[in-house]
């Protein structure tokens, strides 16, 4: 018997540094690959049931790498097991029909959901689970480290080092993970420098972590997903914004926080300027953040509101603002936004003291879920910000007041004195179409049994929810002691919702009169005061004005 | 044949007037656009009650528009009015907004007695 290899990685790592070198002959400089080698490269490093990642993030991807894949002959190359955070590119799923994958582990599908749940259905792929972007992240480490990385950079000098830009997102980790495991690492770029007469603004990703860099055709594709046109925040939106404001970050004293995506918490960035200041309230609440770079926050930042503001990815539009702000956003030695989805994950779990965000379901335990019938959409990142981090040690004001409210007159283990996160959900009692937002039974249920998950996908689980605030009320749910008194909570604040309609009154007058549920007169805020005159900004164009003309918007925002 | 055009909804809704509006001139507030609504209250010395008609183009919510009618009258119990409503898929929180802005815009007589469903 021979004696087992304890290099086998480092030796399976040459034998494909040694195939493409053959493959590509000429067609290979250094680290360069020709552009129209691409598919010839792929073929020569990938194996049969390599796990591959192909950077697919939230915002930016590596299309070009994407196109290159689906291209390949699945007779030479089949059954990889993609590891990656989003599925945003047809060609994420292309590869499942095409039969170059056969196996996926991953977080968010988003606008693939529906067609993802089809393919599950059709037996064409076979899901490993759905996870958060950490918790896939830290399986790259563990049972789910890539044997090749697909990713995308700016640009690249002549030894390979990268420079990522604004949008840095997963690439450290994915690049981290993959290329001190025997990995081979790919870079797709959009700009080759010499390194000579001209230079990498900044090193992002060292050149000896990067197996190849290849030039893309086109710049890769970015997408502006946290842009929100203040002209569509509603007044309801506002009053709900204000009775966030004075009812939970004035009442915990927040300091460091993070907003989810949606009009509400836009409405909330829009008032802090405004009526929070008018509350008296500027450097009480406010001041850290984790947060990708909102073009509603420029109003609150203008005003000195922010101190500090950390991102999973950028924005797009908001370059040449972040680069004149770099007191504000973490920014190189060059001037430019360095974003980093695992290091700011990390950060909104265990740095803030609260979440607040929209939802589409929620039911009577207070459990929310954004799964909807018909499509696979994971969870992204929403589940790690809106969860309690159980293992945080340090403690501030506005966590220990959450943790005396929700352990007062407990005893034993569950009494023992600890803070806890805010958990905010923040939702109108109907969405568009008169869809109820609450629900006596989530939508995850029914998709569980349609795809046969070991669990219904439910966002943010009912005991991690501290808050939930409609144009109704808020129901403070650190307070609640029992299940029953939980339900007529959620049910106060459900308005005219079957939900809503069947709250028993006599319960629901009680948990006000202890403050468990607050109206805005009990907040002492007027409904008829929520206009939308409030608002800093009510238009791209006055965000543009708010920025000094340093913020962008891209084309489809502006409407002057 | 009436003139409402097809797939509008009408109902209608009367309650027992608690508190005389008195003479007032007429209020419009809202507009009809997608998830808005128009609201007009009218003073009707002729009769003590408090009539609501809402044409909406959202058919089938009729039970949700009682109970939002109940707790508006519960909120404003006043007589002589009649109140006019032009529907485009508007939430009931927006119509009670909307609904509680006319009122104020009236004038004095209506205090706002709170207490929403």
């Amino acid at each position: 018997m021979n004696p087992r290899s304890w290099t086998s990685k480092a030796d399976r790592r040459a034998e494909r540094l040694a195939r493409a070198a053959a493959a590509l002959g000429t067609r290979l400089a250094g680290k360069r690959v020709d552009t129209d080698a691409i598919g010839d490269l792929l073929e020569a490093v990938l194996e049969p049931g390599d796990r591959v990642c192909l950077e697919g993030n939230n915002q930016k991807q590596a299309d070009f790498l994407a196109r290159a894949l689906v291209a390949l002959d699945p007779q030479k190359v089949h059954d990889l097991h993609m590891v990656q955070s989003v599925l945003a590119l047809p060609e994420h799923l292309d590869v499942f029909e095409n039969g170059i994958a056969s196996r996926l582990d991953f977080s968010f599908s988003g606008p693939q959901g529906a067609r993802l749940a089809r393919l599950v259905s059709g037996g064409r792929l076979q899901i490993g689970a759905i996870h958060t972007y950490l918790e896939l992240f830290a399986r790259y480490f563990i049972d789910l480290t890539p044997q090749v990385a697909l990713v995308a950079a700016h640009a690249a000098d002549a030894e390979g080092n990268l420079y990522t830009g604004p949008n840095t997102e997963d690439t450290p980790v994915i690049v981290e993970a993959t290329a001190f495991s025997g990995g081979i690492v790919i870079a797709q770029v959009n700009e080759l420098v010499d390194g000579r007469t001209t230079t990498l603004p900044r090193i992002d990703i060292p050149a000896d972590w990067v197996s190849f860099v290849v030039k893309a055709p086109k710049p890769n594709f970015i997408e502006p997903l946290f842009t929100r046109d203040p002209a569509q925040i509603s007044e309801i939106q506002v009053l709900m914004a204000m009775m966030a404001i004075k009812g939970i970050y004035a009442e915990y004293g927040v300091q460091r926080l993070n907003h989810g995506i949606g009009f509400d918490t836009a409405a909330i960035e829009l008032l802090l300027p405004t009526y929070a200041e008018s509350l008296g309230l500027k450097g009480r609440i406010g001041k850290h953040w984790a947060l990708n770079p909102h073009p509603a926050l420029i109003p609150a930042i203008e005003a000195g509101w922010v101190e500090s503001v950390h991102s999973f990815g950028s924005e797009l539009g908001m370059e040449d603002y972040i680069r004149a702000r770099s007191d504000v956003f973490f920014t190189g030695p060059d001037g430019s936004l360095r974003s980093n989805r695992a290091f700011c994950q990390a950060a909104g779990h265990y740095a803030c003291d609260m979440f607040i965000g929209s939802t589409l379901q929620i039911d009577l335990d207070g459990n929310s879920s954004t799964a909807t019938l018909g499509r696979i959409a994971g969870f992204g990142g929403a589940p790690n910000m809106g969860a309690d981090a159980r293992g945080r040690r340090h403690s501030s004001p506005a966590w220990l007041k959450a943790g005396r409210e929700a352990r007062a007159g407990r005893t034993g283990a569950a009494g023992t004195p600890r803070g806890q996160k805010l958990v905010v959900q923040m939702v109108e009692t109907f969405r568009e179409h008169m869809q109820p937002a609450f629900v006596d039974r989530l939508d995850a249920w029914t998709l569980q049994e349609q795809a046969g998950m070991d669990l219904p996908p439910i966002m943010i689980y009912g005991d991690d929810v501290t808050h939930i605030l409609t144009e109704e009320g808020i129901a403070n749910l650190l307070l609640c002691r029992s299940d029953a008194e939980r339900e007529q909570a959620i049910r106060g604040v459900a308005g005219y919702t079957a939900v809503g309609l069947a709250r028993d009154r006599r319960a629901v007058e009680n948990l006000r009169d202890r403050g468990v549920i607050r109206r805005p007169q009990d907040l002492g805020i007027d409904p008829r005061q929520a206009t939308r005159n409030l608002l800093a900004a009510r238009s791209m164009r006055d965000l543009v004005r708010a920025s000094g003309g340093l913020y962008q918007p891209p084309r489809r925002f502006r409407n002057w | 044949m009436s003139d409402v055009p097809a797939g509008l909804e009408t109902l209608q809704f009367l309650y027992p007037g608690d508190r005389p509006a008195g003479a007032f001139a007429p209020v419009l507030v809202g507009v009809v656009g997608s998830g808005n609504l128009e609201v007009m209250l009218e003073a009707a010395t002729d009769r003590d009650d408090c009539a609501v008609r809402v044409e909406t183009s959202a058919r089938g919510f009729g039970p949700i528009w009682q109970a939002v009618m109940d707790d508006f009258h519960a909120r404003h119990p006043l007589g002589g009015l009649r109140v006019s409503i032009n529907d485009m898929g508007a939430t009931p929180a927006v119509v009670s907004l909307r609904l509680d802005q006319a009122v104020a815009a009236i004038g004095p007589i209506a205090p706002d007695a709170g207490g929403r469903p």
